[in-house]
Parts: C-alpha cells; structure tokens; sequence
C-alpha cells in the first residue's frame, strides 16, 4: 500500500516529470525561472494549488460527470474547476497569511493558465487513479514541477553572469539548458 | 419527475447543459460567499506605521521602503531604524504600538540636523545614470551620456545617491526655506500636553504641508 503509493509519487516527481518528461507547465518553467525568489514563490504556490485542483477534478468527474455520462465534457470542467479553486485559495491566503500571499503574490493567478494543472487532472482520469491516488499524483505533479523549477532558476541565475557566446545570451542558453536537464531526466526512466 | 428524467435520458445535451450551469452557479455561489467571508481591508495597524514613517523609501532600516518596514515593524521588528525619522518617528511609533521608545539604532545610521536635497553640480557630471538607479523616488533627471539633475522637490534627502556617484558631485545641502515651504513648527510629538489621538492627524498635517 505504502509502496504504491511512493512508487507513484517517485514516478510523478522523477520518471515522469512533468516539465522535463512531459513537456507541461513549460511557460512558467521559463518564464519565472530568471530569480531564485520568484522561482520559490510560484513552486510554492503551484503546490499548494496542483494538490488541490487536482482531487477537486477528481471529485468533479467521479460524482457529476460519469453518473451522467459527460465524460466528454471533463476538459471544460476541469477548467472551470481549476479556476475556482485557484481564486478561492486566493481569497483565502489573502485573509489568512497576508505574508504568504505577497510572497504568493502574482503567481497565484497565473496558475490558471499553467497547463501541468489541466494536465494532471486529465491524467488522472486516463488512468483510472482513485480519490487518493489523485491526491498523491497531484502533489508529486507539484513537487516535480518545483524541484525543476528551483533547480533551473539556480542555473539561470549563474547562466546571468556566465560568459555566454553572444548568439547564445538570454533565452537560448535558458532553453539549451532545459534541453540538458531533460536529456538528464531521461536517465530516471528504468527507476520505476 | 420520471418525466423530466426520460427528458434527459433522451437528450443527453440537457444534461450536459444541466451539470455545466450547475457546476458554474456552485461555484459561482462559493467564490460568492467566499469573497464575503474572506473580505480584508488591508492591514489597519500597519497602514497607521506607515503613515508615521517619513516616507523617504531610504532602506537605511534595512528594508525595500517605508511599507514594507510599516509592516514588519507590524510582525515585531525594532522600531528604531528610521534615521530620516528620528527621535520624533520613534516616540510616535513607540506611542503608537504602546512600547518603549528606544534610541536610534546607530547601526543603520544618524538622524540629520535638519532636511536636505541632494544637488548635482552639473558640470562635473558625467552622465553615468548610477544616481538614477539608486534613486527610489525617481527624482533624478537625465540620461545616459546626458548630464543629470536633481527635481529638489521630490528628493527625499536620503542620500542613497551620493554614495554611487563615480565622480562626487552630489552634494547634500540643507533645505532653504522659502514662502512655499515655510511652515510653523510643529509642536513636539513627546510634548505632554498633545493627547495621543490627535498625533495622527498631526502627522498628516505635516505630510500635506511638506
């Protein structure tokens, strides 16, 4: 039971990573990736909200959606789903934890359009994950996304004072060495 | 009801149609009910902080600028930063959060005599902008390779532009007093004889006045 379980979050988080394996959430994987901080910041809140949205869709589909035959419709309302959940977490953290929510700030928001979110919650249904294994697939989603997050900000930040070839300055070395860190990823592949 | 069941057994877009309007007023109704019950008006005791503080955005308290200081002086942090401030920031910051005033915190700098601008002499400048970014109140004017000046009205006198000057031509001279900005002397926040709730508006005063 345990090791289900660790198996899948090991396979969520290294396997089958979803920025570097999957290629998902790759706007903000180089799009908030230029700082440490901010870098911390929107993993922080990825979290929080991948874990989340994705037990909702769980929910979503297993009470109203395949009771009334809609699987169709679970696209549009995983949508909606996601969207609610990231603006009420917002609300939330706002009343509750003013720090948190200027650390969290403008990330929140933007994790609406973060397409890891949808993909874990499409994911799920796909392959017939039940309430827990969704909730575990969820946050081992988020903690991949962060930990490469994290990791690749580390590298920009020292990429920024690298002597780089001029052609190559900016977001071309930024996604060669996402490139690297994906060839990297694959050498998980036989852990699982 | 068997009835409106065989509808959408039938018709299988009513349900479609059924389950997305209901899922959309649901949660139409909790983000509802949530922006009610979560409501916040920002945090009142660290707005009155930072109505106290100068508002010289110096970071010589070690932090970003006024408010994110109000705010962690608010979560606990020291009250005896603010060199712009002074005694006078203190005493109505320690009035204020109803602890001791404490002397100022020589660690981040002393308190000035009296306000000053920072002057550029412009024919030593040699258009290098390391002024303008350090200046947190944008009141520096000029441009690259452009020589520089300072809009005196809007400086701060916090002398964060002096040090990264190149050449050493900022100067940081003393406020003269002319018709505009003449104003009488406020009395002394420590003086006894002002009870405690009239202080904010003094402060507000003063923030008008200057």
């Amino acid at each position: 039971m345990l090791a289900d379980y660790s198996i899948l979050l090991i396979g969520a988080i290294l396997v089958n990573n979803f920025v570097l394996v999957q290629f998902l959430g790759l706007c903000p994987f180089m799009g908030v990736s230029n700082k440490l901080e901010t870098a911390m910041g929107m993993s922080m809140a990825t979290t929080f909200v991948l874990t989340l949205a994705s037990a909702c869709s769980y929910l979503t589909h297993t009470y109203l959606l395949q009771p009334l035959g809609l699987d169709y419709l679970k696209t549009i309302s995983f949508i909606l789903v996601i969207a609610v959940v990231v603006q009420f977490t917002e609300m939330v953290v706002r009343k509750s934890s003013p720090l948190l929510h200027r650390v969290l700030g403008v990330y929140l928001p933007l994790i609406t359009t973060n397409c890891a979110v949808l993909g874990v919650a499409l994911l799920n249904i796909n392959r017939e994950h039940d309430f827990l294994q969704s909730l575990f697939y969820g946050f081992g989603a988020a903690v991949g996304f962060s930990m490469v997050l994290v990791l690749f900000a580390a590298m920009r930040e020292r990429l920024a004072v690298a002597d780089v070839p001029e052609p190559f300055q900016g977001p071309a070395i930024g996604m060669i060495t996402a490139g690297l860190m994906s060839l990297a990823f694959m050498g998980f592949a036989g852990l699982v | 009801m068997t009835a409106m069941f065989e509808l959408i057994a039938q018709n299988p877009f009513i349900a479609a149609l059924l389950a997305l309007v209901g899922l959309a007023l649901v949660f139409g109704a909790l983000l509802g009910y949530a922006a009610v019950k979560f409501r916040t008006e920002g945090n009142p005791i660290s707005e009155q902080i930072n109505a106290i503080l100068p508002q010289t955005q110096c970071g010589q308290c070690g932090y970003p600028g006024c408010r994110p200081y109000a705010e962690a002086i608010a979560g606990g942090e020291a009250i005896n930063r603010c060199p712009p401030g002074g005694e006078g920031t203190i005493a109505q910051l320690a009035d204020l959060l109803d602890v001791e005033a404490l002397p100022l915190d020589a660690e981040h700098g002393e308190e000035k005599a009296a306000a000053s601008v920072a002057f550029i002499r412009e024919d030593e400048c040699i258009g290098c902008t390391k002024c303008i970014q350090a200046c947190p109140v944008d009141a520096i004017l000029g441009a690259a390779k452009q020589m520089h000046t300072v809009i005196s009205s809007e400086c701060t006198g916090c002398d964060l532009c002096v040090e990264p000057c190149p050449v050493d031509c900022i100067d940081m001279i003393s406020e003269e007093v002319t018709l505009q900005t003449w104003h009488w002397e406020l009395p002394s926040p420590t003086d006894p004889l002002i009870i405690a709730s009239d202080r904010n508006d003094m402060s507000s005063d003063k923030d008008r006045a200057a």
